[in-house]
C-alpha cells in the first residue's frame, strides 16, 4: 500500500482556528462567536485582527446559536465554537428550530469531540454529537482526519450556504493529509484501494485504520480504506463501489456506536447491498477520565481494535 | 394608506375565523396584541418592503416574533399589509400551506424571517441582527416580541444580561405583559415579580405601555421607545394587553390562550367586530 508519513503531530482544533484567521482576512462577513473558550477553540488569533468581527458571549451558549442565526440576516457567516458536547446537546432545540429548520448559514463548529479530551472525563467528551446533529434535515456534518484536512474543510464550509456541524479535536495527532488539498463536501477519500475487506473511518480513527491496514496488509490481507470526513450526505457511491468489491466492511469511529458512522453505513449497506459489518465505537456507553490513548485503548477506538474487527468480519464472510 | 383605525378589528375578524376554521391555533395572545401589531406594521417599522421582501434584513426596521403561537395575529398584519393575498388566510394550518402553526420560513412565507414557536428564543437572534446591523453600519432598529410567559424561559435572561452588558441600543424588545400563559396567571404559576426592576438591573430602558390595546397609546409608546435608542442602552417595554381583547367573553382569560372558538361564539365575536376592510 501507499506509505502515509507525517513530519509532525498536529491539533485538528488548531486547523480549524488557522483556517478561520484565514477566512476572516479573505471575507469581511465572516464572524467568530464563542462561548468563553476562546483559546481552547484557537480563535485567539482572529479575535486580535478582527475584534469587531470577534464575540465571546460568556457562558451562554444557548444565546451563542440565536446570535449567530440573527447574524446570517445581516448577511454575515457566523463560526460559532465551543466544546462538542455544549454546542449539540446543551443547545440541541435552538439548533433544531433557529438553525436547521430555518435554514440559516450557520457554522457550528466543535472541538473537544469524544473520548480524546481525556482526563476532563463523559460530561465533556461528546460521543452522541454526530447522531444529533445528522438526524437535522438539511445539515452537512463532517468530522475530518488531521490539521491539514480541518483547515481544508472549514475554507470549505465558508463556501457553502446553509447549516454546516464541524467536528474536531484537542489531541495531537499525525497531520499526514496533503497541505492545501481541496477539500470536497460529501466525497469520500480513498486511501488504499484493495478487494478483500472494506475499512471506512472518520476523524482520529483515520490514522489508526492506516495502522491497521498497513499490519493487515503485511499478512496478505487486501484493504479497501476510505476516509468517510463527511458524515452527511454521505458519499453513497463510494461506499457502494467499495463494498461491492470487497463484501464485508468495517466502520471505526471516536462515537456511539447508535447514531455514528456506522450507522449510517449500515443503513445504507441495508436497502442497497447487505454485507456483514463490524462497528469499531464505543458501545452504548459514557467515557471517564483517562488520558485519550488510554480510553482508546480501553474503549476500543484504537488500531488493535480496528485490526480485530477485521479479522471477524472476514470469518462472517 | 388605508385609515390605521380600520385595521384591528378586521385583523380580529381575521384571527378568530382562522381559529374557528381549522378549530386549533392561539387566538387569546393573538387578539391581545392587534394594536401592537397594527403599530409596529402599518407605522413605526421603517424601510419594510411587503411586496419585495428579502430573507436578510440589511437596510430595514426589523421584527423578529419570540413568541411565535400567536401566529394568527401576525399572519392577518402580514396580508394586510402586502406581504402576502389576504386570501391566503383561508389556507392557516392546513396541509401544504405557508401559513403553519408556528412561523416557518420553510415555505417561503413573506414576511416571516426565523422560526419560532419552541419559546425563549427570539431575543438571542435579535441579538445578533442587531450587532449585524452595527457592522454593516446600518441604523435601522430591531424589534422583538415576548410573552411574559415565556420570560421564565432561561435563554431569555442570557439574552438580556448580553444585551444590558454590551449595550446593544438597537433593540427594542417588547413583553406583551398580559399576565396569562396556558396553565393560569403568570403570577401563580411562576411569577416574574418586579420586571421593571430587573430589566433596570440587567441596564436596560424601560417604557411602560399602561394600555397596550389602545392603538395612539401603542404609538406613542414604541415612538417614545425608539427615541430612547441609539442611547447606549437595550430598550424593553412593558406592553399591559389583556388576552383576548376585544371580545367580550374571552377578555381577560387565560383559557383562551390556544383553544378555538365554536360556531356559536363566533357568530357572538363577530358580531362585536366591524367588517371594516373585507374578510377574507
Amino acid at each position: 500500500m501507499k506509505k502515509y508519513t507525517y513530519t509532525e503531530k498536529k491539533d485538528t482544533r488548531s486547523g480549524f482556528g488557522d483556517a478561520l484567521t484565514e477566512l476572516g482576512k479573505k471575507n469581511k462577513n465572516i464572524v467568530a462567536l464563542t462561548a468563553d473558550v476562546a483559546g481552547s477553540v484557537k480563535m485567539n488569533e482572529f479575535a486580535k485582527l478582527f475584534p469587531e468581527r470577534f464575540f465571546d458571549v460568556g457562558i451562554q451558549e444557548a444565546n451563542m446559536i440565536g446570535m449567530a442565526a440573527g447574524f446570517t440576516l445581516e448577511g454575515k457567516i457566523p463560526f460559532a465554537s465551543t466544546f462538542a458536547e455544549f454546542i449539540t446537546g446543551r443547545v440541541y432545540d435552538q439548533i433544531r428550530q433557529a438553525v436547521a429548520y430555518s435554514e440559516k448559514n450557520v457554522k457550528i463548529c466543535a472541538s473537544h469531540a469524544g473520548l480524546t479530551v481525556g482526563e476532563d472525563g463523559a460530561t465533556h467528551q461528546a460521543l452522541e454529537d454526530l447522531g444529533m446533529m445528522k438526524m437535522l434535515p438539511g445539515m452537512v456534518v463532517i468530522n475530518p482526519c488531521d490539521y491539514n484536512q480541518t483547515k481544508a474543510a472549514t475554507l470549505a464550509i465558508a463556501e457553502h450556504k446553509g447549516p454546516v456541524y464541524l467536528r474536531f479535536g484537542r489531541p495531537k495527532v499525525p497531520n499526514f493529509t496533503p497541505e492545501n488539498q481541496k477539500f470536497e463536501i460529501g466525497k469520500a477519500v480513498v486511501l488504499n484501494e484493495g478487494k478483500d475487506v472494506s475499512i471506512f473511518a472518520t476523524g482520529h480513527l483515520v490514522w489508526e485504520a492506516i495502522k491497521a491496514t498497513e499490519k493487515l496488509e503485511a499478512e496478505g490481507i487486501s484493504v479497501d480504506l476510505i476516509n468517510i470526513h463527511t458524515i452527511k450526505p454521505l458519499d453513497k457511491k463510494a461506499v457502494l463501489n467499495s463494498v461491492k468489491k470487497t463484501g464485508a466492511v468495517v466502520t471505526a469511529e471516536e462515537h456511539n456506536r447508535l447514531g455514528g458512522l456506522g450507522e449510517s453505513i449500515s443503513g445504507l449497506l441495508s436497502s442497497e447491498y447487505p454485507a456483514p459489518q463490524e462497528f469499531v465505537a464505543v458501545n452504548d456507553k459514557f467515557g471517564e477520565s483517562g488520558t485519550g490513548d488510554e480510553l482508546m485503548k480501553k474503549y476500543g477506538l484504537d488500531a488493535e481494535s480496528i485490526y480485530q474487527a477485521v479479522k471477524k468480519v472476514l470469518n462472517r464472510k | 394608506m388605508t385609515d390605521i383605525n380600520k385595521i384591528p378589528p378586521q385583523i380580529r375578524r381575521d384571527i378568530v375565523r382562522m381559529v374557528h376554521d381549522v378549530q386549533s391555533g392561539h387566538p387569546g395572545g393573538s387578539l391581545g396584541t392587534v394594536e401592537f401589531f397594527t403599530a409596529l406594521f402599518f407605522e413605526i417599522l421603517r424601510d419594510i418592503q411587503p411586496e419585495n421582501f428579502k430573507i436578510e434584513s440589511t437596510g430595514e426596521d426589523t421584527f423578529i416574533l419570540s413568541n411565535g403561537h400567536i401566529t394568527p395575529v401576525y399572519y392577518s398584519t402580514l396580508a394586510r399589509r402586502g406581504f402576502f393575498p389576504v386570501s391566503e388566510l383561508s389556507s392557516f394550518r392546513k396541509l401544504g400551506s405557508r401559513l403553519q402553526g408556528h412561523p416557518s420560513t420553510h415555505d417561503g412565507l413573506p414576511g416571516i424571517r426565523i422560526a419560532s414557536g419552541s419559546l425563549g428564543q427570539g431575543l438571542s437572534v435579535a441579538l445578533g441582527v442587531a450587532q449585524g446591523k452595527k457592522l454593516n453600519l446600518d441604523n435601522h432598529l430591531v424589534y422583538t416580541l415576548h410573552g411574559d410567559g415565556e420570560l421564565q424561559e432561561g435563554q431569555i435572561w442570557e439574552a438580556v444580561l448580553y444585551a444590558g452588558a454590551k449595550g446593544i441600543d438597537n433593540l427594542i424588545a417588547t413583553v406583551d405583559y398580559n399576565n396569562a400563559q396556558i396553565d393560569g396567571k403568570v403570577d401563580d404559576v411562576l411569577s416574574l415579580g418586579d420586571l421593571k426592576a430587573k430589566f433596570k438591573a440587567f441596564n436596560w430602558e424601560v417604557v411602560d405601555i399602561r394600555n397596550g390595546n389602545d392603538l395612539d397609546a401603542v404609538i406613542k409608546g414604541l415612538k417614545e421607545a425608539k427615541n430612547l435608542s441609539g442611547k447606549g442602552k437595550p430598550v424593553a417595554v412593558l406592553l399591559h394587553t389583556k388576552m383576548g381583547f376585544g371580545i367580550d367573553f374571552m377578555e381577560g382569560d387565560y383559557r383562551w390562550h390556544g383553544k378555538a372558538l365554536n360556531d356559536e361564539q363566533l357568530e357572538k365575536a363577530l358580531k362585536q367586530l366591524p367588517e371594516t376592510l373585507g374578510d377574507y
